[in-house]
């Protein structure tokens, strides 16, 4: 790649125009209740099911970023979406309801941040003017995928994580004002071995640390470059572990190390190490994040949203949890 | 950057641990609870129909706490008890109850046959295999002794 290993640099950088979030009722208790765009009172959202009330969180998202974009459907050239559920149903049904083309995307909760990626290297490569990148996730739609029904009176380990219910869009374009993604690393698929789906922070830290370490490497930086590095859902837990892992390659970014998981959830709403979700990340990036970034609060930003690879089956036959994590450099 | 052993072990030595206490307590009370009431319903069984047999009576306060365990499951009440009491409430029959209906609730919208029907059991299954295969290697056991 042009910024080595496994960095691209950007010449012809992508503006992100506008971003859009949508949270339920859960993190509306939560810390950034007041960055948020909208809010659902109920997680039905009036639909029959979850699925459908995620599948008109994620459509909501789309239609009202790209209308804060200023842009009309058919402008978008592409959607890049994705989410959790088998075949990432939530994806392909909200890409039904609009007349764009449209890419599904599968990287677990890191999906936002491959999203990104993608839609940076599609604008500055000249294919593409404007893509919408977007994901979304349910508590209840993903508990009862990868865990146990709602009603089950069952306790939360020590480890565990709330699933967000949420969703959120950003806008890239060529041209316009804004955030612009001046570099993107692509990670690896990492597994530590950590066994336990209950421990996901635990699972996803390597991954998370391993692409770091590459950014910083791959562009010769140091992690005082940026205002702030903002891993996606690793949990209180998981952000002990990638601040120890990368300490011990010398690099020291506990003091400027946030995670979206961390931030959502207040600690008394019983939600152990904090949320996590192919939502959360979308969510908090493109509203309190960008927010901060339009305000000049933060100036350079490493976004590294991490995913954890596995499925209920997976965990079921004793595989241990393959991670990843992508960087996605944004700067003012 | 550690390797996997290394990491394996700061991993086993800063995860966060159960409050084993206060879990424990928790599950002491609620499971006591659900016993007291088992006991009361029970009684009152005895003083509406008079001489009964034991047997009867623990059939029927079964049947009752089930009753009990269900609805309060239907109305979204027994995940919350359970979310703090843990094995307070897995355990007695009312848990088992919560085990059957939850699955049956959520499944619903699958249909009824390959949703509730075929669902219901997911949770209850294991626990009704294990006490069938128990019972039979019970009775085999007994059946040997008998012999002698």
């Amino acid at each position: 790649m042009n910024g080595g290993k496994q960095t691209i640099v950007f010449d012809k950088k992508a503006v992100i125009m506008s971003g859009y979030g949508i949270a339920g009722p859960k993190e509306k208790e939560g810390n950034l209740a007041d960055f948020f765009d909208y809010i659902i009172e109920d997680d039905t959202f009036g639909e029959k099911s979850y699925e459908r009330a995620e599948c008109k969180m994620h459509l909501r998202a789309i239609e009202s970023a790209i209308e804060r974009a200023k842009l009309r459907e058919e402008q978008i050239d592409v959607l890049l979406c994705g989410d959790l559920l088998n075949q990432i149903i939530s994806s392909s049904f909200t890409a039904r309801e609009l007349d764009i083309p449209f890419l599904g995307l599968y990287n677990a909760c890191s999906t936002f941040g491959e999203a990104l990626a993608l839609g940076a290297i599609s604008i500055s490569g000249g294919f593409m003017t404007k893509v919408s990148c977007s994901t979304s996730s349910h508590f209840s739609t993903a508990e009862r995928q990868y865990r146990y029904p709602l009603e089950l009176g069952t306790q939360m380990t020590p480890t565990a994580q709330w699933t967000v219910t949420g969703s959120g869009c950003s806008i890239l374009s060529d041209t316009g004002e804004g955030p612009k993604i001046s570099s993107v690393t692509i990670g690896k698929v990492i597994d530590y071995g950590e066994i336990d789906a209950n421990n996901m922070g635990a699972a996803m830290a390597p991954a998370a640390a391993s692409t770091i370490i590459a950014h910083l490497r791959d562009l010769g930086r140091m992690p005082d470059y940026y205002d702030m590095i903002l891993t996606g859902d690793l949990g209180i837990f998981g952000s002990e572990l990638v601040n120890k892992l990368t300490a011990s390659e010398g690099i020291f970014i506990a003091d400027r190390h946030e995670d979206c998981g961390k931030m959502i959830f207040k600690t008394e709403q019983t939600v152990r190490m904090g949320g996590s979700g192919a939502g959360c990340s979308s969510l908090v990036f493109n509203t309190y994040v960008l927010q901060k970034l339009r305000s000049g609060e933060i100036k350079k930003l490493l976004f590294v949203p991490t995913g954890a690879l596995l499925s209920r089956e997976s965990s079921l036959q004793g595989e241990s949890i393959p991670s990843i994590a992508h960087a996605i450099s944004i700067e003012v | 950057m550690l390797n996997k052993k290394e990491y394996e072990d700061l991993v086993k030595e800063t995860v966060p641990k159960s409050r084993e206490i206060k879990t424990l307590i928790w599950a002491f009370i609620v499971g006591g609870i659900i016993c007291v009431i088992g006991q009361v319903v029970s009684d009152i069984i005895k003083l509406i129909f008079n001489g009964i047999d034991e047997l009867s009576v623990a059939n029927v306060t079964s049947a009752v706490m089930i009753f009990f365990g269900v609805v309060l499951t239907g109305f979204g009440v027994y995940d919350k008890i359970g979310a703090h009491a843990g094995g307070g409430s897995i355990v007695p029959i009312t848990g088992f109850a919560n085990s059957v209906v939850s699955p049956a609730m959520e499944y619903n919208r699958d249909g009824v046959v390959f949703g509730i029907m075929s669902k219901m059991f997911v949770i209850a299954g294991p626990i009704i295999v294990s006490g069938v295969v128990a019972s039979i290697g019970v009775g085999i056991v007994y059946w040997v002794v008998s012999l002698f």
